[in-house]
């Protein structure tokens, strides 16, 4: 049932119609919230003992997420005998740690890019689609199942098709094309970005879908009728309205790829030397001596990078759920 | 813009250069190949996989059903799939069990609260498997190993894992009914919180919960992170160990797990368009 | 250029095997505002989205200024549309959509600028030229909707039930602010809508459909007072249905006591020799007097304001819907008897 703005009330504001009727169940002497905002006043007035009721939740979170990432974060800045330093942190800005951060990044810029424009490429292809036709109910489940299907499955999956032994890699050499000689391996940038795309085009869908349903046709056709071709229509409203959700969704893919532990962890050789796995490697104790808190400190970072990148999510989130809602 | 006089009643042929959206529609040739090709990325390496589970690397050429058969029988396979169900099953009960109260809770009484809640269950995906797992070794070191060194603490931190899809999910959800007055008609004909809970709300938040439940089932039966860095024992780590030896083995395991994963998704998905009111109205055309 | 007329010959429409539109033949003068009123359905909607382009017919013309428009696609066709909801862009603040189709005509920012606020003054909103789709209510959003349209000063104007959307004071508000500005604009005007209030108070010319079809295409109180069909004389307004015996000449009709002129030209065909038919009368022509030996009696009175319906009750238990002014309806109390007294007008039967 759409919402229509009711009598000249401004369409942000006051939550949905349920409160109104919910206030008529309250006991006469209570006073009535004014209007739609009514819900919302009578809220704030029992707040202070209803707080316990997220307790559960807060000591739930505090413990499991917060005091790891406390620890992470203190450690860092602790060297092995427990005493305050900044050494860990400034060894991270250094080689071999230094250069890990940026083919970290390249990897996950790369694999982002290509996922995001690739993703939309396909969701318009899509979307032109009957809408609960075949292609597009199999598009929407199969990115529902393999945007999670990371880690180890998809580095196996992808060595039977481009390893060495893998089906593709021996069709190309009867038809006379060899990768290896090409310089295409797995683990090397291009073969990881390859299998990264594997979850990220289809992260990409499951987050662009929403937004290409959340342009409304009305647009389109007002816009026509009003003269605009339909490259103007894209240019003026359809690519405006779409860009901050196109850029949420890099945003995240960014995220993704960048905190993605378990598929390099069974591709790479060292090759390509990535951040999530080096400090595996720290935690399984390739480490120098006296630096066992790199691993915090590396991992510092990657909440600083990571945690950046969604905060900006978020903000995206926030302005344009208004428009393509 | 030259424009037909016609005296004639004659039938107009809507044909190519007809207005309206015959005129629009992009060339489906190319629409077409760039499904293809999308297809043939996504599906060929999964043929792949299941042929080389199938027995296609090895030199006779016939396709066998042995690898997916011995499976049962390699060792540690049972008792690592019985561990990974257990920590799925614990990970979906402990999920549910605090965050649907919680939600419910949010939303009758605290609604100016929910961006707060949703930013704290967004924090996970800013805080990385692997972090998490650096942290937990150094938070947790004086925990019982009973804890910190079994399936346990998979199961507390999955949970975690699990919350900002959980939080989506059980947000669309509650948003959806009318909660309030649903809650109030309860308590105003006697019901205890529980009871309402129990009776009322999760009834009609069937379908989120079920999502929510069978992705942290998803999530934990393939998650290999945490695990992995912790030195626990849980059915993907013990594909990668066996991959170690026979990648048939651990491609015909991981295949396993896929396909379980795809058959826990496929549910939600029937699920969710069993419940087809949801779909918006702007997509109808009036009349 | 002076406004030019709209005319459909014999458009028709199918959507998979149904006929949403079987046939229409409408003309709407220069300058004049037309109606399309029937219900869920009828194809209403239909013919103006293929008026504007955005569907194709299956058969038949639309013809602007005479000329057929089938080859003109959509975007130029300069017509002005409203839609019934959520067409504003709203990545564009007020002036920026009432300007758009300006900027599709490549007119220059500060001309654009100016027209955008003449619009948006004529439409009363001068005060909201900054604001967002979302900080406006839905009757301020129609508003701007409206300026849109007409800021591009189109051949024909197009509403799609632009008020089914709003709140009954806005509607009644906004659809006369509409008719005003059509009158004053003298746009040749096509409005879509469901509410034949709506559609009476607002046309020079309503176009009663059902099913795909015309039913009449008259001007109100004529559409009012003399319906061509049964269902057109049953969708507008409200009407009584009494039995009543037909003449054999098929020019009388005996109702109720009294002998009543038959009105012909109905396009219904039907018993028109003799024989039991029923009788159309409106409410406002039937009148109950209270009666010691009436045959009626008042089940039910409701006032509403200047006139007080009455709902009786014949012996054979055919309910009576009769308008009294509320004056007069004092002693018009449930249970009471009261004489039916029918106005000698002529009446339809169907």
């Amino acid at each position: 049932m759409t919402a229509s703005a009711p009598a000249d009330v401004p369409a942000g504001v006051g939550e949905p119609a349920p409160a109104a009727a919910a206030s008529r169940l309250r006991p006469a002497g209570v006073r009535a919230g004014r209007g739609r905002a009514g819900s919302a006043r009578r809220t704030r007035r029992t707040r202070p003992a209803d707080l316990l009721g997220l307790a559960p939740f807060a000591a739930y979170v505090a413990v499991f997420l917060g005091a790891p990432a406390y620890a992470v974060i203190t450690a860092a800045f602790k060297d092995d005998s427990g005493n305050a330093t900044l050494a860990n942190v400034t060894t991270t800005l250094k080689d071999p740690y230094r250069h890990a951060f940026f083919v970290s990044i390249e990897l996950s810029v790369l694999s982002a890019v290509l996922g995001a424009v690739l993703g939309l490429a396909l969701a318009i292809a899509v979307s032109g689609a009957k809408r609960d036709g075949f292609v597009h109910r199999a598009v929407t489940t199969a990115s529902g199942v393999l945007a999670y299907f990371g880690g180890l499955p998809l580095a196996f999956v992808f060595l039977a098709t481009l390893g060495p032994q893998g089906l593709v890699t021996k069709w190309l050499n009867s038809a006379g094309y060899n990768l290896t000689q090409h310089g295409f391996v797995l683990w090397n940038m291009a073969g990881l970005v390859l299998v990264y795309l594997y979850f990220q085009i289809p992260l990409m869908l499951l987050v662009i879908f929403p937004a290409l349903d959340g342009l409304r046709p009305q647009w389109e056709e007002a816009a026509r009728s009003l003269g605009a071709s339909r490259w103007q229509y894209w240019l003026r409203v359809g690519g405006p309205l779409l860009a901050p959700p196109f850029l949420g969704a890099l945003l995240l893919l960014f995220a993704n790829a960048f905190a993605a532990y378990a598929t390099a962890y069974a591709l790479s050789t060292g090759s390509v030397p990535l951040v999530p796995i080096q400090i595996g490697s720290v935690m399984s104790g390739n480490v120098l001596a006296g630096q066992e808190n790199i691993g915090n400190a590396l991992g510092l970072w990657m909440i600083v990078v990571v945690g950046l990148v969604v905060v900006a999510y978020t903000l995206l989130q926030r302005r344009t759920a208004r428009w393509l809602r | 813009m030259t424009a037909l006089i016609s005296d004639s009643p004659a039938v107009q042929s809507p044909a190519t250069a007809g207005p309206g959206r015959t005129q629009r529609r992009r060339p489906r040739a190319g629409r077409a190949v760039l499904l293809l090709l999308f297809a043939a990325y996504f599906f060929i390496p999964l043929y792949a996989a299941v042929d080389f589970t199938l027995g296609g690397s090895r030199r006779n050429m016939g396709h066998t059903l042995s690898v997916w058969t011995g499976l049962v029988h390699q060792e540690g396979f049972t008792t690592n799939l019985m561990t990974s169900l257990k920590i799925a099953g614990g990970t979906v009960l402990l999920l549910l069990v605090l965050m649907v109260p919680t939600m419910a809770w949010l939303h009758l009484r605290l609604p100016h609260l929910r961006r707060v809640v949703e930013g704290v269950c967004l924090l996970p995906m800013a805080i990385p498997a692997v972090v998490i797992a650096n942290g937990i070794l150094g938070a947790f070191k004086s925990w019982p190993q009973a804890i910190t060194g079994s399936s346990w603490i998979l199961i507390l931190e999955y949970v975690i894992l699990a919350l900002p899809f959980t939080y989506r999910s059980l947000d669309a959800g509650l948003s959806a009914i009318p909660l309030t007055t649903m809650v109030e008609a309860a308590r105003s004909l006697g019901a205890s919180w529980p009871t309402t809970l129990w009776r009322v709300v999760v009834p009609n938040i069937r379908t989120s919960v079920a999502s929510a439940g069978i992705l942290g089932a998803a999530l934990a039966l393939g998650e290999f992170t945490i695990a992995n860095l912790l030195l626990l024992n849980t059915f993907p780590i013990w594909t990668d160990q066996a991959g170690q030896q026979d990648g048939e083995v651990a491609t015909t395991a991981s295949m396993l797990i896929l396909f379980l994963s795809w058959l826990l998704l496929m549910l939600v998905s029937q699920l969710g368009r069993g419940r087809a009111g949801k779909k918006s109205p702007k997509l109808r055309r009036n009349k | 250029m002076s406004a030019p007329s709209v005319e459909l010959v014999k458009l028709s429409r199918s959507f998979g095997g149904v006929a949403a539109l079987d046939g229409l033949d409408l003309t709407v003068e220069p300058g004049t505002l037309t109606c399309l009123l029937g219900p869920s359905g009828c194809g209403k909607t239909t013919a103006l989205r293929i008026i504007a382009g955005l569907e194709h017919s299956d058969g038949g013309e639309v013809r602007v200024a005479g000329q057929d428009v089938a080859r003109i696609p959509a975007n130029k066709r300069d017509m002005g549309m409203v839609f019934q909801s959520y067409s504003l862009f709203p990545n564009l603040d007020a002036r920026d959509n009432v300007a758009f189709g300006l900027r599709m005509r490549g007119w220059n920012a500060a001309k654009r600028r100016e027209r955008a606020g003449e619009l948006l003054e004529l439409v009363g909103l001068s005060a909201h030229t900054d604001k967002y789709t979302h900080q406006m209510s839905g009757g301020q959003q129609q508003r701007v909707a409206l300026a849109r349209a007409l800021a591009i000063e189109p051949r024909v104007l197009l509403l799609d039930e632009p008020l089914s959307a709003l709140d009954a004071v806005v509607r009644v508000q906004l659809r006369e602010e509409i008719r005003s500005l059509q009158t004053r604009l003298g746009i040749t005007t096509v409005f879509v809508t469901h509410d034949q209030e709506e559609a009476l108070s607002v046309s020079d010319q309503v176009a009663v459909m059902r099913a795909g079809r015309l039913e009449q295409c008259a001007a109100p109180a004529e559409v009012y007072a003399g319906p061509a069909t049964a269902f057109v004389a049953e969708f507008i307004g409200t009407m009584n249905r009494l039995p009543g015996t037909l003449s054999a000449d098929g020019q009388t009709v005996e109702v109720a006591g009294r002998r009543l002129v038959v009105r012909q030209g109905g396009t219904e065909a039907g018993p028109r020799s003799g024989g039991e038919v029923t009788v159309l009368i409106r409410p406002e022509a039937v009148r109950l007097e209270p009666a010691e030996d009436g045959t009626a009696t008042v089940r039910q009175a409701g006032f509403r304001g200047p006139i007080t319906r009455i709902t009786a009750v014949l012996p054979d238990g055919t309910e009576v819907l009769s308008d009294v002014p509320s004056a007069s309806a004092a002693e018009l109390v449930p249970g009471r008897a009261a004489a039916l007294v029918l106005d000698d007008a002529p009446v339809m039967v169907a």
